[in-house]
């Protein structure tokens, strides 16, 4: 780290939280464990973002990767399968936010200093509603645990409130996807695992073609 | 948002803090609910939480470097505690439902498994604020109108989009990057609670659009306190 980083206070704390990182993870997640088994959130920690050190804009560019592949998903390749009913107002609701989320994400990345990451070509398997629904569930939960995962490593409370913003409402689409599958809204228990990006990845890199 | 039903007239919301601040007896109330430990610095939380005062402090406190450590970390202790409180009443609101029986079926299980994560949350976060070395608040009694399945799923459905929101609200205000992590895990799942209330009673799950807002300690104590026994 240069001086060149440290460009206020709150940088400067975030950095220190960092370099103990490591140890500091490790006793809470054994302890939290022992004390309260899988469910307690300690650990999680241990998966979040933080470790790549990203900045603010590169954290908003991969964000923004995933809420332009969810707003392509509920808007182009809804409309190539014709939806019905519940399935086809969700997706008219949902790609509407997701467009938002587009917006505001680009505009926060100009408004740091940043160049948004163009949309890419995406491919999705989905073939029908039923197949459509289960991909919604798995990008919806994805984005959720995305933004959990990279929003500690955030530097700008602006930017944090931004991304806790938009979570919330990516959880609320996930929740009810999974209801009108049929499955839990809850499917992490009282506690969304955050993802790291490789995690992240893994779900989303298959559905971007370029 | 919709008002919940209530046994008596909710407190003005403009001023509840000045009030907390000046007037004694509401003061130690709440800080006896949010832990007594944390009183001394409570004050100043209640404060700072105002609106930009909130900023400033933080950063101050930044600046003055290892001297940081303590009062973030009792920030962070207040505002867990904060959370714990709430977490507690939604715990009671849920037991009161499920004793209540008027949920069966699929949607009996969602209430159950709602009431089940609440009170995971409660033990977490007193987990949390005992390893910032502070004393968890003591629970609180609450007290909730119920009368029928639908005013039930009306007022969960409030009380659930109330506590997204004040998880929304305290994000900026956490200074350590567990304690934040901590918060979100249970942000994301009290907006799948609300979301999922919300098909119940027929209102979108997504009442404010692409963007949630978030609701700062004052207008949360206001309508909490209705159902503060």
């Amino acid at each position: 780290m240069n001086n060149a980083d440290m460009a206020s206070p709150e940088l400067a704390q975030c950095e220190i939280h960092g370099m103990t990182r490591a140890s500091f993870i490790l006793r809470g997640a054994i302890a939290a464990s022992a004390v309260y088994g899988v469910g307690s959130v300690a650990p999680f920690v241990s998966q979040a973002f933080a470790a790549t050190g990203a900045g603010d804009v590169e954290i908003l560019n991969f964000a923004l990767t995933l809420e332009y592949l969810e707003a392509d998903f509920y808007t182009v390749k809804a409309r190539q399968l014709g939806l019905s009913g519940q399935a086809k107002a969700y997706a008219a609701q949902f790609g509407a936010e997701e467009s938002e989320h587009v917006l505001a994400l680009t505009g926060t990345i100009k408004h740091l200093g940043g160049t948004p990451v163009k949309k890419p070509q995406f491919v999705f398997p989905a073939t029908n509603e039923s197949s459509f629904l289960a991909l919604a569930s798995v990008l919806e939960n994805t984005g959720v645990g995305a933004y959990n995962g990279a929003a500690p490593s955030l530097k700008s409370k602006e930017v944090l409130g931004a991304a806790g913003s938009i979570v919330q409402v990516e959880a609320r689409h996930a929740a009810a996807i999974d209801l009108l599958l049929g499955n839990s809204p809850t499917p992490n228990q009282g506690f969304d695992l955050p993802l790291t990006k490789a995690q992240v990845l893994a779900k989303a890199g298959p559905l971007i073609k370029a | 948002m919709p008002s919940p039903p209530i046994e008596e007239s909710p407190p003005q919301r403009s001023g509840l803090v000045e009030r907390l601040v000046r007037d004694d007896v509401d003061r130690k109330r709440f800080l006896k609910l949010a832990g007594g430990a944390g009183a001394a610095s409570f004050g100043a939380f209640v404060l700072a939480a105002c609106g930009s005062s909130k900023h400033a402090a933080s950063t101050a406190a930044a600046t003055a470097g290892t001297a940081s450590t303590s009062s973030s970390t009792a920030g962070d202790v207040a505002i867990l505690n904060y959370a714990l409180t709430l977490e507690y009443l939604e715990t009671e609101f849920y037991e009161k439902v499920v004793a209540s029986s008027l949920f069966s079926g699929k949607v009996g299980g969602l209430i159950k498994d709602f009431g089940r994560q609440e009170a995971t949350h409660v033990e977490a976060l007193k987990g949390a604020v005992e390893k910032l070395g502070g004393t968890p608040a003591a629970k609180p009694a609450g007290k909730f109108p119920i009368s029928s399945a639908a005013q039930v799923a009306q007022l969960a459905y409030t009380v659930e989009n109330l506590g997204a929101a004040a998880y929304l609200g305290q994000a900026g205000n956490i200074q350590s990057p567990e304690v934040l992590a901590s918060a979100l895990a249970i942000h994301s799942v009290e907006a799948r609670h609300a979301a999922t209330l919300g098909t119940l009673v027929k209102k979108s799950v997504t009442p404010q659009g692409a963007f949630a807002k978030p609701a700062d300690m004052p207008t949360v104590l206001a309508a909490v306190k209705p159902f503060l026994a």
